[in-house]
């Protein structure tokens, strides 16, 4: 038996999977929840998580068991995985092993037998927590008694450490692209590759004279974890950008380029993860799309910084894309990408076109 | 919103409850008549079963409990005057009637459109020269097929394709002379015995891809091209074993997310090439090593499947068909099982 126990006290109980050594200080992190039905692996290994501990809604996890190709990232930062039932895998003809092995392997601890049901309507309805795993449930409950809510926060943004510490080349035939990693996912890569671009992945941090002097035909900043308000650095480099190259972001990349441009962010209640309806406001078409994103941009503070709004929650309204009104900007606070959960060819076909030449912005 | 308002609409419901054609048509038949009912719609339901919840009543604003057939549903049409009729509620036997009726140049002479799937997409997706043409044109994978009048060239097909191989005799009566070849002994003696039944002199030689994981997905378009997968759902036995005497799981466990995105894709793509308006299913079939797939059959109109799927997921699959049919788009409608969300959603665990 171990325990999930959240800051305000309240505990869940569930049974030790994964990394457990007898002596570890514990572990823990933002509790949160992604009610999609397949594509574990490509969550546990999406580097957007860092520091979170994450919970499947999805009954029983690990069906058809781990396979090699299907990693987001070669490092895992997640804190941590709840779910309800734990399979080992026999679903697969072709699995390299199982989501408990790899739990193993890459030091991750969770639990099993939770009622992730509970917990989800917990999180639901009072917003976001931090917890912490724990052997016993008293030992969690002292924790919160003797640790302020920032003990978990890293001295250091979390996107130095999910980002390439280096720069790198992915070669490619086509156009030349600058891409700002902030926990990039492979998936990513792969579409950018796949249209030919030939990329410079590069450190969170880059200047963007550092950016420029790459003579660029385009600029891709990634997804990543942590509050985007917390890198007024990197929001600073991207508006020094804006006019001068086309440019897409994802995610917490969206989130920078509406900061940087003078608008607003805030934290989600309990923030999307799953697969969400979003509207074009430039077609009205409707499509489903894959997030994971705990904050969002305020619609009211885009008066006065020529972003407008180009992707609507069909649920909940939040903000989902961008468009700028005078220069060649493309953010979606989705994953075009997919992976897990569809993929969206309309995003990377505009940005194409926004690189390439064919078509400029609104 | 619906471009036009529509005053009365006759639904054409599945007859009879037989085997291989049972209750779920009258789920889907009944919400329907409600859907339509809520928009203000005068709903004119004809069942020849009086044996059904549908034909009750409360369900529609008239029933007539006559024969499902041309000369019946013609009068009927001719008394009152309906301007919309919605067939795809109502299995094979309602899409059939919807065909004669606009064969015989009723709908037209009496001013009736047909809600939904337009005719010649439903008949693109049932003809198999047209749907495999459709699916060459797309780029989706098909069992590679060819019809042969003669032994040996079913046997040098089969040498190029492969085997295991299925033997389908044109035009038999009972479907008799078929069967599956494992090697070209098999296959002699079962083209032989195909051509033999067949009374055209003609088989259909197919790859054979019984032993795949088969996988169906419940799609549900509108007009505006909006499409949403509302659920996928697996088969516990592989192909070959009808998806009638098999248990379904929905969603299904064993697929990796990449493979659940690449038929969702597929799916997708399928439901636009065709032009549906309203639900439908695609069936896969997944090869359970390689991932290799193909595209076995499509339902243009609501299934036993789309009753499992509504059952499963909670969504409406019916209702939104119906709404979509007169012209509503998805993202316009709420969904009526979590409230204060898009209709245009795909379930999800919560």
């Amino acid at each position: 038996m171990a325990w999930l126990v959240l800051e305000d006290g309240k505990a869940f109980a569930g049974e030790e999977i994964g990394f457990w050594p007898a002596a570890y200080p514990p572990r823990g992190g933002e509790v949160v929840f992604n009610t999609s039905s397949s594509g574990y692996q490509e969550m546990i290994t999406d580097l957007a998580y860092a520091g979170q501990i994450l919970t499947f809604t999805h009954p029983q996890i690990g069906n058809y068991g781990w396979h090699r190709e299907e990693n987001e990232a070669g490092k895992i930062l997640l804190k941590g995985l709840i779910v309800r039932e734990l399979s080992a895998g026999e679903g697969s003809f072709h699995a390299d092993g199982s989501l408990e092995d790899y739990c193993r392997k890459h030091k991750i601890a969770g639990l099993k037998g939770v009622d992730t049901r509970a917990l989800t309507r917990y999180l639901a309805k009072y917003g976001y927590r931090l917890g912490v795993l724990v052997k016993e449930r008293g030992a969690g409950e002292r924790f919160w008694q003797e640790h302020p809510p920032e003990v978990f926060r890293p001295a250091r943004p979390l996107v130095y450490q999910a980002g390439t510490a280096e720069e790198y080349l992915i070669p490619g035939s086509g156009p030349v692209l600058a891409l700002l990693d902030l926990g990039v996912k492979r998936n990513l890569l792969r579409c950018l590759q796949q249209r030919g671009y030939c990329l410079y992945v590069l450190p969170a941090g880059t200047p963007a004279e550092e950016i420029l002097a790459l003579k660029p035909q385009g600029l891709v900043i990634s997804n990543g974890p942590g509050a985007p308000t917390e890198l007024p650095e990197i929001a600073a480099q991207i508006s020094k950008v804006f006019s001068r190259l086309p440019i897409l972001g994802i995610g917490l990349g969206h989130q920078l380029i509406a900061l940087a441009a003078g608008g607003e962010t805030y934290q989600l209640l309990c923030g999307h993860r799953g697969n969400y309806p979003v509207q074009s406001s430039l077609t009205g078409r409707a499509t489903m799309t894959t997030q994971n994103h705990g904050y969002a941009v305020r619609r009211d503070t885009l008066r006065g910084t020529g972003l407008q709004v180009l992707y609507t929650n069909l649920n909940d309204g939040t903000v989902e894309g961008l468009s700028h009104q005078k220069y060649n900007i493309l953010a979606v606070e989705f994953y075009p990408e997919g992976a897990p959960g569809p993929e969206n060819e309309a995003v990377f076909t505009r940005f194409d076109q926004m690189v390439r030449g064919r078509a400029v912005h609104a | 919103m619906p471009k036009q308002k529509w005053r009365k609409v006759m639904v054409i419901g599945s007859g009879p409850i037989i085997i291989g054609q049972a209750a779920e048509f009258d789920y889907a038949g009944t919400q329907a008549c409600r859907a339509l009912r809520e928009e203000g719609i005068k709903t004119v339901l004809v069942n020849s079963n009086p044996a059904t919840i549908m034909t009750d009543r409360e369900m529609a604003d008239l029933v007539y409990l006559e024969p499902l057939t041309l000369e019946f549903v013609t009068r009927i049409i001719e008394q009152e005057r309906p301007d919309g009729l919605l067939a795809t509620m109502g299995g094979q036997t309602g899409l059939n009637l919807a065909f004669q009726l606009a064969q015989a140049g009723i709908l037209q002479r009496y001013g009736v459109t047909l809600l939904g799937t337009p005719l010649r997409s439903i008949k693109q997706a049932e003809d198999r020269e047209d749907f495999c043409r459709l699916m060459q044109e797309i780029n989706e994978p098909v069992p590679a097929s060819t019809i042969v009048t003669e032994v040996e060239a079913a046997l040098r097909f089969a040498a190029q394709i492969g085997y295991p191989v299925i033997v389908r005799p044109a035009f038999t009566l009972g479907g008799t002379g078929g069967g599956v070849a494992d090697n070209a002994e098999q296959l002699r003696l079962i083209a032989e015995s195909g051509l033999k039944a067949s009374l055209i002199g003609q088989i259909l030689v197919e790859k054979s891809v019984a032993g795949w994981k088969e996988i169906e997905y419940e799609v549900l378009r509108d007009g505006g091209g909006n499409s949403i997968a509302v659920c996928h759902l697996e088969n516990m036995d592989p192909v070959g074993i009808h998806t009638g005497d098999s248990i379904v799981v929905a969603p299904s466990q064993t697929l990796t997310d990449r493979e659940v995105q690449m038929l969702r894709r597929s799916a997708l793509k399928i439901v636009e090439a065709l032009g549906l308006e309203g639900g439908c299913n695609v069936q896969f079939a997944l090869h359970p090593a390689t991932g290799e797939y193909v595209v076995i059959e499509v339902t243009p109109r609501l299934s036993r499947s789309s009753a499992l799927a509504s059952k499963a997921t909670g969504y409406p699959i019916a209702k939104m068909a119906a709404k979509i049919a007169v012209g509503y788009r998805l993202a316009e409608l709420s969904n009526p099982v979590a409230s204060g969300r898009s209709a245009f959603s795909e379930p999800v665990m919560d």
